[in-house]
């Protein structure tokens, strides 16, 4: 629903193999109560299978069926088969080709510079010294605040005489004058970077943590007393440790990275110059803007295959490590 | 993971196909809401953020639901940036009020796809200004109760000072006025951007202060022979000398990229010298300026000056379960004093001259007269095709990569290749 | 470590995380030396100041809040403080009505979640239904889909599905649910992580206690009842903290189905309020209104707060 890079909504696919989840436990019943049993599971499944059905794979054989024809979002004459028009006509598109690039700076740098931040800040509070609750709890503030309100209060931050440029020029005694950061093609991509990492990096940073907090403290002690080196410990122990989380992280960051919208919609538009416009954003203005439904879905499949890849992708990375 | 995962896509596939087809065999159009049932009627409005424009709605219709017990309507408004996406979002779900506020350019897309019902009114239109009228197809889906008119707003001191004419009627500033006017204000120093274009506007802003200045320069957003293409128009050598000069404004620092939130009250505080606008921002300019308010005609950048027609109408939905109650609280509604108290309120000019008279300035040589003037002289409605609101948002886009320092020849080629596209796959929009 | 920790289910994560919590003080020795200090009250700053001018500005008119930016005054509530701008908010819009919507939604949303979600998830865990293998591979294989592709297909469906509609002349049936409060709960209600976090919670859970209730006579239902679910408090507190957060801060659907003004949630709210051209303080008013509540909760129930969210995380 919101788009983040935090997201608690969109969450590790990765981590689950159903294969090996543990199966029926070979309980031997009567024949006449395993009948009872079956079918009052199903009753029990029905009402999540029945949403699940209505509510996410239709609308996703939705979107595959429409997307070869020319639905509008109204129009009082039935929509035709248009074949491939309009996968012919996104890849010719120069916005959705930026949009493209867009999503992929912003995934480039954002993954590496979230879960970097997020990874210090849990190295920085997995310690046992006082005031570590506190410190937790401020990092956490942005996750539980609004995409929505995040992206109001930085339009403001960043304004031509706001916040930000109003400190860079005291911090520089005046040297610096800030651009209207939202407003340059340059800057509005950094910018839009920069508050989302800051809204969303307290999520990964206890996501870190759990990990952190499951390498074992013996192995530590082991290395203190062969007086091994912090970055030693770190690269030896820590780093290794983390692998799990590692993955999951990556995975986690970057599906909500390629599904960036509400910071767009709210502070850019995608502006200026489509320097910020990204592959849902062009989805939503043309489906529900523009009206044309059809074009929105083909938008859709071609995002949903290249989030299904890049998963594929990492997928096979992750597993070769292992 | 692979074969379930495959035939769930292929399953939801074939779903989603045969939905999808009887699906939209049967959808669209049927606007059949039930709005209008048990006597009671809603109104949508665009003017959540206009307070002095929404109050005179509401006693218009707080005057019809006390002079008669049949029927009572019920007034919803929105924020003018969001009005026109609810009232998609409501169409497409049947949803609609009975009686809507419209933009008047929207009007042949909405009667298009039919959920404007042709009106039946028991008042004669004919002495309505016609750009308050909203026809397509010879038939009216649409009344409005005013018209507003561009203009160009500037003091007179300044002006005398840097020994620039004041443009009138007869003789508006000519393409090479306007920049001798603006390098002299520049060079005063006074002012960071000289000529406030109010370029911080969004949605049909747009199209409605810019697309004239284009027309004037000879282009337009379609071609208005059969509105089947922009081509030649709108990325034709006059359209990309005009958004080159566009450009060039930004570029030598007379506009801004983004002008202020309120650019009528950074006039109104000496922060621009002439400020592009409508006649809404008059009153209230006078008010502070007092005499030393000049108003004049937008530029004649080539083919004299143009100004955009057609403003905010009222129509009545198809879907409507009470449309002669509809119609007999719009016809209540366009009662001459009643036009001339939202005219007032919103500093616009009155639809009809009987209002007109009623509204102090608009009579002979009134101060607000000239903007009927300039209405029925330079009026250029936006293209009657139901391509309109595509066009709108293609327009848009391509004037804030204008405005952004995109290169003017690619970017209108861009919006050209996208109208034509649209056009065509919706069969011209010739289906009727 | 296990080898493939992926594989591995985060056995009754939210149990685990819990105890780690306590366990922190096994985390390494602090040997914090001045500059992790000083990193960890800049970064404390750097998210706590934009929130903390936010509440600050809300206090005061327009004129100072840009008066006050250059000093540190921008984050202190000094100088015209009043409760103007809320005032103006209430007046302006109808915002109450907007928190009790999205107050409504959010809390009936979790809650439907929570028995829907739990009841597949026990089925799955602990009851022989056929193909339960693959009907949790396709709960699980829907994860990947990002709502935001779903959106607008979804907006069309809904559209099409019957709906109850009860007025003064009985109830009827109608067609479209565009414009409703169930537009806004019923599509949300699954969430296929939300199963997956209760199967992976219930196995942790011995299946004796299952079979000891079954040999005292109670059926599936009442186990579920009255021995499994009050065994996963804190399972449940993880799902409804993971689904309440969405829910709350809803803003593309809304933003697509919701038109008029007593079914709007907050964060449509607050965007066309933003768009009535008000005030910045008038906005930060709005903006701290939306956001206190969740903090405060935030700060009550912390520990379930961190506990969930760690428990996102695949524990080896």
């Amino acid at each position: 629903m919101t788009t983040s890079t935090q997201g608690p909504s969109i969450i590790p696919l990765e981590g689950v193999a159903i294969a090996k989840l543990p199966g029926p436990v070979g309980r031997k019943k009567p024949n006449r109560s395993y009948r009872h049993e079956q079918r009052s599971g199903l009753a029990m499944l029905a009402p999540a299978i029945v949403l699940l059905i209505l509510f996410i794979l239709i609308p996703a054989g939705l979107a595959f069926g429409l997307a070869f024809t020319n639905a509008r979002l109204i129009s009082p004459y039935p929509a035709t088969f248009a074949g491939l028009d309009n996968f012919v006509r996104l890849f010719q598109d120069a916005s959705f080709g930026r949009a493209l690039l867009n999503v992929a700076y912003f995934a480039i740098v954002v993954v590496p510079l979230q879960a970097g931040l997020a990874l210090v800040m849990a190295l920085l509070i997995n310690t046992r010294i006082r005031g570590t609750t506190f410190f937790r709890t401020i990092y956490f503030l942005p996750v539980v605040t609004s995409m929505v309100v995040v992206s109001l209060l930085w339009v403001f931050l960043y304004r031509e005489d706001g916040l930000l440029n109003v400190l860079l020029s005291k911090a520089t005694f005046g040297l610096v004058t800030g651009p209207d950061w939202l407003g340059e093609t340059a800057t509005a991509m950094p910018a839009i970077i920069l508050m989302s990492v800051w809204q969303g990096v307290g999520f990964h940073m206890i996501i870190w943590l759990s990990g952190l907090q499951t390498i074992s403290a013996e192995l530590y002690e082991a290395a203190d007393i062969d007086g091994v080196s912090r970055w030693q410990k770190f690269r030896y122990i820590t780093w290794p440790g983390l692998r799990a989380t590692r993955s999951l992280i990556l995975v986690t960051i970057t599906i909500a990275a390629l599904s960036l919208f509400t910071q767009v919609s709210v502070m850019t538009q995608g502006g200026p110059l489509d320097s910020t416009t990204t592959v849902v954003y062009q989805a939503v203005e043309s489906g529900f803007r523009q009206q044309e439904t059809s074009y929105a879905s083909a938008i859709s499949l071609v995002f949903f295959v290249i989030v299904l890849i890049i998963s594929a992708i990492q997928r096979l990375l992750t597993r070769e490590k292992v | 993971m692979r074969t379930p995962a495959r035939r769930v896509v292929v399953t939801s596939a074939a779903v989603g196909i045969i939905a999808a087809l009887t699906g939209c065999a049967s959808g669209g159009g049927g606007a059949a809401g039930s709005d209008g049932k048990n006597g009671e009627l809603t109104l949508w409005t665009h003017n959540a953020g206009n307070k002095a424009e929404l109050d005179a709605i509401q006693s218009i219709v707080d005057d019809y639901n006390a002079s008669q017990d049949e029927t009572s309507v019920k007034v919803q408004a929105f924020p003018q940036d969001s009005y026109n996406d609810s009232v998609v979002a409501a169409a497409s779900a049947g949803k609609l009020p009975c009686i809507v506020d419209i933009d008047g350019p929207n009007v042949p897309n909405w009667a298009w796809a039919k959920y404007l019902a042709p009106l039946d009114l028991s008042v004669d239109l004919d002495k309505n200004l016609p750009s308050t009228l909203g026809v397509w197809n010879d038939e009216t889906y649409s009344v409005g109760y005013y018209d507003v008119a561009l203009a160009t707003f500037a003091r007179k001191s300044v002006l005398d000072a840097a020994g620039i004419r004041v443009a009138t009627v007869e003789e508006p500033w000519t393409r090479e006025e306007l920049d001798s006017a603006l390098a002299a204000l520049k060079a005063e120093g006074t002012w960071e951007y000289p000529l406030d274009l109010g370029t911080a506007g969004t949605g049909e802003w747009l199209p409605y202060a810019y697309s004239p200045f284009l027309q004037s320069f000879g282009g337009d957003l379609v071609n208005r022979d059969d509105f089947q293409s922009a081509d030649g128009v709108l990325n034709g050598p006059e359209a990309v000398e005009w958004a080159t000069w566009f450009q060039g404004l930004i570029e030598d620092g007379y506009a801004a990229k983004k002008s202020g939130k309120d650019s009528t009250i950074d006039f109104q505080n000496d922060r621009s010298a002439i400020l592009y606008t409508g006649s809404w921002a008059a009153t209230s300019t006078r008010e502070v300026l007092g005499d030393d308010l000049v108003v004049m005609p937008s530029f004649d950048l080539g083919t004299g000056p143009k100004i955009g027609g057609g403003s905010w109408q009222w129509g009545v939905t198809t879907g409507c379960a009470n449309p002669e109650a509809a119609m007999d609280y719009l016809s209540f509604s366009l009662k001459p004093e009643y036009i001339a108290a939202v005219a007032s309120a919103t500093g616009t000019i009155p639809a009809t001259a009987e209002a007109a008279a009623l509204v102090p300035g608009y009579e002979e040589g009134g101060e607000l007269a000239q903007f009927r003037e300039y209405s029925e002289k330079y009026a250029v409605l936006r293209p009657e095709t139901p391509a309109y609101p595509f066009i709108a948002t293609e327009f848009g886009k391509a004037m804030q990569d204008v405005i952004n320092g995109g290169d003017p020849r690619s970017t209108l080629d861009t919006a050209v290749k996208n109208i034509d596209t649209n056009i065509k796959s919706n069969g011209g929009y010739t289906q009727k | 470590m296990a080898t493939d920790v992926h594989l591995a289910p985060p056995t009754a994560a939210p149990a685990r995380t819990a105890r780690s919590s306590s366990r922190t003080a096994r985390a390494p020795r602090a040997r914090l030396g001045i500059l992790g200090w000083l990193v960890r009250i800049v970064l404390a700053v750097v998210f706590s100041f934009p929130l903390l001018f936010m509440f600050v500005s809300s206090l005061k008119p327009d004129a100072q809040i840009f008066g006050d930016l250059a000093s540190l005054a921008a984050f202190l509530p000094v100088g015209n403080i009043s409760l103007d701008n809320y005032a103006a908010v209430f007046d302006r819009v109808p915002a109450a009505r907007f928190l009790i919507n999205s107050v409504g939604v959010s809390v009936v949303t979790v809650a439907l979640g929570i028995v829907i979600n739990s009841l597949a998830a026990f089925a799955l865990s602990r009851m022989r239904v056929p193909g339960k293998g693959l009907i949790l591979t396709v709960i699980i294989a829907t994860l990947i889909i990002p709502f935001e592709t779903l959106a607008l297909p979804l907006v069309w469906w809904v559209n099409q599905l019957p709906s109850l509609s009860v007025d003064e002349f009985g109830v009827a049936f109608t067609r479209g649910w565009l414009d409703t409060y169930q537009v806004q709960i019923v599509p949300f209600i699954v969430n296929a992580f939300a199963i997956y976090l209760f199967h992976q919670y219930f196995e942790s859970i011995p299946k004796e206690l299952d079979e000891a209730a079954r040999m005292d006579g109670a059926g599936w239902f009442r186990i579920y009842r009255k021995v499994v679910m009050p065994l996963s408090g804190p399972a449940i507190a993880t799902v409804a903290i993971l689904t309440f957060l969405p829910a709350w801060n809803s803003y593309l659907w809304p933003l697509m189905v919701i038109q008029t003004e007593e079914l709007r949630p907050v964060m449509v709210g607050i965007q066309y309020f933003y768009q009535l051209n008000v005030s910045w303080g008038e906005i930060m008013a709005y903006s701290t209104m939306i956001t206190l509540p969740v903090i405060a909760l935030f700060i009550a129930f912390q520990r379930s707060f961190i506990n969930s969210i760690a428990s996102t995380g695949v524990k080896g």
